[in-house]
Order: structure tokens, then sequence, then C-alpha cells
């Protein structure tokens, strides 16, 4: 689903944000990406968003080379790939249900079709009775579904979630980790970036850390921070 | 409707709702291009009833006079008239008596005509007037006739005209410098009054981007509110132009300035045209300017 090969990213000011990565995550994996600020989790997130470009290495998405695209195929990339940002992004003046069809009116889909996806998407993060509020009278972690909401209403195959659960008191994380569960069960592959200690250990799922640029660890059902660190 | 009619009208309505959104903001895009194109239509009728005035000189003086002498004889004066036709750059000859030339210049004195009747002896020469085939052959024509018998003086303007036409070639490169310096000002006027906008609605320009818009479906609602006030600016400027210069040149025509209003472009035959280019030139820079103004948002 998502491959990188080799990668390195050095940024035109001469800092170097990654160096030979080499990862793979398959279709339906959930994996958590984790590491200092500054490691290089977002450079990471940026390059699969085709934000940047590498520097040296090579980048598959859905079997598809997208190393070096075109700037005009960029949003069918991003197409294929929801995102979900610790901020939430919704627009001010769309209620719930208009933010999440916005997502379809952009690529164009049939008003049917939209009227049928988009309170579908919203029961299932379980919003159908705010689809008319407006985002200022939701909750944070009402913001957070309605952000999933649209970053999945296109059946994208992969999700990005980077730090969703960063600005939500431990309870409203929780909930927002069970929406992605749910959205990982129904076969989304799941990328998320995060700080959370608790919820890495506790949902016991491929944990990818990254440091200064480089992957220094990854396992299958790891925690957030390596044993021999503790000891 | 398939997908990319739907994604269209999507562009188009939120242009549309831009427009209404920005309408403030749009007010300045709207008076900067509406006085580019107002300074545009002065440049244009300036420049073009210019070049009515020189066309018109060109084909009132394309003759040369030859005045000539009392005594002059038939022979001498067939001489001449054969001498000036074997040049080829004639295309007829006229000639004008003493008393003819006389006759004519009481008519044009009107009224005051009388005031020649007193006159003891007839000062006017006798005249031969050869019409050019062009204004450029005058000096060849002269030369080949200036040293026969029985010619007292050769006039022709070649000399003027040439000035004129150096002149009016001044004003067309000066205006349409100038008004290719007020497009690029309005240009950046409307970009920046765009930037405003797309500054406003960064967010939602990010969150599109996220959501897989393509850069056409981004730019093109701001594209159409850039178009939408370059029109509005357009239509402005055409009926201003229309019914500013309609009144005066009426008002030139009814008072004393019926000399002048000769070399004026009649308003009729200007209006289609001025139109055109109003529409064109509106539509352009706001196209242009929303364009400018979007570079810079889209490079993510």
């Amino acid at each position: 689903m998502i491959r990188f090969i080799n990668v390195s990213k050095e940024y035109k000011n001469g800092v170097k944000a990654l160096s030979n990565i080499n990862l793979n995550i398959e279709k339906g994996e959930f994996v958590f990406l984790v590491g200092p600020s500054g490691a290089g989790k977002s450079t990471l997130i940026k390059l699969i968003l085709k934000e940047e470009n590498p520097t040296t290495g090579k980048i598959y998405l859905n079997n598809e080379d997208i190393t070096y695209v075109k700037n005009r195929k960029i949003p069918y990339i991003r197409r294929n790939v929801g995102v979900v940002f610790q901020d939430f992004r919704l627009l001010p003046n769309k209620t719930v249900y208009e933010n999440v069809a916005f997502a379809m009116e952009i690529i164009g889909a049939h008003p049917r079709e939209i009227r049928r996806k988009v309170p579908m998407v919203l029961s299932m993060v379980d919003l159908s009775k705010r689809a008319h509020n407006y985002p200022h009278e939701l909750s944070g972690g009402e913001h957070q579904r309605v952000a999933i909401a649209r970053a999945i209403v296109n059946s994208p195959p992969i999700l990005i979630a980077d730090e969703p659960t960063g600005n939500l008191d431990p309870e409203t994380a929780w909930e927002i980790m069970k929406v992605l569960r749910d959205i990982n069960r129904r076969g989304t592959t799941i990328l998320m970036a995060t700080h959370a200690k608790d919820i890495v250990d506790a949902m016991k799922k491929r944990v990818v850390e990254i440091e200064k640029g480089t992957i220094i660890r990854d396992e299958e059902k790891g925690v957030y921070e390596h044993e021999i660190t503790h000891s | 409707m398939s997908m990319r009619l739907r994604i269209a009208s999507n562009i188009i309505k939120q242009g549309f709702k831009g427009v209404w959104r920005n309408k403030g903001m749009g007010l300045a895009s709207i008076t900067s291009i509406t006085a580019v194109l107002l300074i545009l239509g002065i440049v244009l009728i300036l420049i073009l009833s210019l070049n009515n005035t020189v066309m018109d000189t060109r084909e009132k003086f394309d003759e040369v006079q030859i005045f000539l002498e009392d005594e002059i004889t038939r022979t001498q004066l067939q001489e001449i008239e054969k001498k000036a036709k074997e040049t080829d750059k004639i295309l007829y000859v006229i000639f004008k008596s003493k008393d003819e030339a006389l006759e004519e210049m009481k008519e044009g004195w009107g009224e005051e005509g009388y005031l020649l009747d007193g006159l003891e002896e007839n000062p006017l020469p006798h005249t031969l007037i050869l019409k050019l085939k062009d204004i450029e052959y005058a000096e060849d024509v002269v030369k080949s006739i200036e040293n026969l018998d029985g010619i007292e003086e050769v006039q022709y303007n070649y000399d003027i005209i040439e000035k004129l036409v150096v002149f009016t070639n001044y004003i067309r490169t000066g205006g349409l410098i100038i008004v290719l310096i007020l497009i690029l000002v309005s240009i950046f006027i409307i970009s920046n009054t765009i930037k405003l906008t797309v500054t406003a609605r960064k967010r939602e320009i990010n969150i599109m981007k996220y959501v897989g818009a393509t850069n056409g479906y981004i730019r093109g609602p701001f594209v159409i509110e850039g178009v939408v006030f370059g029109l509005i600016g357009a239509i402005i400027s055409i009926l201003a132009v229309n019914y500013g210069y309609n009144y005066f040149f009426n008002a030139a025509n009814d008072k004393l300035y019926v000399l002048f209003t000769v070399y004026l472009v009649p308003p009729k035959a200007l209006m289609q045209d001025i139109s055109i280019i109003f529409i064109a030139i509106g539509a352009g820079i706001g196209a242009l300017g929303s364009l400018v103004s979007m570079k810079r948002f889209l490079n993510v």
C-alpha cells in the first residue's frame, strides 16, 4: 500500500529530515508513527501526500511509483489518501454535512451519490444528529470526527492521521481511536503519527519509531517506547 | 450531468458567490479597471481622430499647385502639362484661370465677398493643379517641371504631411505605452484585491488541496471572480465613453467648432470597436489579475 525504498530527504536549506528510510505498509494495516518532534514524522507524511519530493529513493503508493509526478497529477494521488490533522481544519461557514459533502463536490460526485454517502459516513462517526450544526457549535472530539468523515467519504484506501488526538482530552482521544479502529476494520489502511503513549501502548498495533531522520524501530504489536530505554 | 459538467458548474457557482461575498473589495478592482479603460478610450479616440486627420489631409494636399505667369503662352502651358504627365505620377490636371480663382475666393469669403469687387486688378495668378497619384510623388513631379518657362511659383505640402505622420506616430506609440503601463498597474491592483480574497480563503484552499481538488478547480472561481469584476468595469467604461463622447461630439458640432469636429471620428463608427476592445481587455485584466494572485497559494 505504502512503500518507501531507501528514501532520503534533504531540504533546500540543508536540513536532513530523513535518511535512508525503508518502510512497507501492507493493505489493511494500522501503523503508529512515533518519535520526538522534529524526528522526521511530518516529512514522511509530506512525502506521501506529495507536498515534498524525496531527494533520493523511491516511493510507491498503491503499487504506483509516485516518487516524481507531474504537478497536475498530484490531486489525483491525494484522492487515494484521506488526511486528518491535529487542528481539524474544518470550514467554519459550512455545516457538518456541508463540510463532508464539500470533499465529494470537489471531485465532481453525483448529487445523488453525495446525498447517499454523506449521511452514511456521518453515522459511522456517530454524528448524524449534528449534521446541520456549524463547527463552532461542536466539541473538539466532534470536530475531529467531522474531519475523519470528510477524509473517508471518498473511500480512499489509505487514511493518514497526523496527531489526530493532539488537541483532545484523553477520553475524547479514545473516542477518536475507536472510530479510527472501526475504519481500519473496514479495510482502510491507517498511518497515524502520534505522541500519545497510552494510546499506542493500549492499541497493540505496529509501531514505527523515527529518530533523527531514521527508523530506529519497527515492530508488530509494539508500544510507544522500546523496553530497552526503560531499563 | 457528467462529472466534468458538475465540476464546471461548481466552479462557476463558487465564482459568482465570491463576487457577491467580495463586493466591497471588488469595487476597488472595478474602479481601477474602469479608470484604465476610460483613459484607454480617450487615447483611442485621440489616435483614431488623428489618423482620420492625417488621411484626410493626405487626400486634400496630394496635389502640386503651379502658379503661372500672367503672360504665359498656350504652348508653354501645354509643355508643362505634357512634362508632368510624362512622369506617370499624375491622376489628372486642372487649369484654373485668374478669373476663376477670384470667383472661387469670393465664394469662399461669403458675405464679405463684395470687398473683392473693389479691386482694380485681379492679383491672383493662373493656376495649374496637378493631382498626384500619391503625395510621395510630389517632389519628383516638381522636379520634372520646375525649370520650364512660364512658371512663377510651385507649391506643394509634402513636408507638412510628413511632419503630421511623424507626429501621429509619436502620439500612437506614446498612447500605447501609457495604456500598457495602465494595464499593468490595474493587473497589479486587481491581483492585490483578489489576493485579499485568496488570503481570506486560504484555509479553504488548503483543505481543498488535501481533499484532492485540482488547481483548476481551486483557481477557477477566483478567475471567474476577476473576470466578472473586469466585465463590470468594461461595461461601465463603455457606457461612460459612449455617453461622454456623444455629448462632447454633439456639443462641439453645435457650437463653433465644426471645423474641429470634421477631424473627430464619429461616435457611431467608434462604439462597436471600443466595446469589443474594452470587454476583451477588462476580462483579460480580471483573469490575469487573479491568476497572478493565486500563483503563490497553489505551490503546495
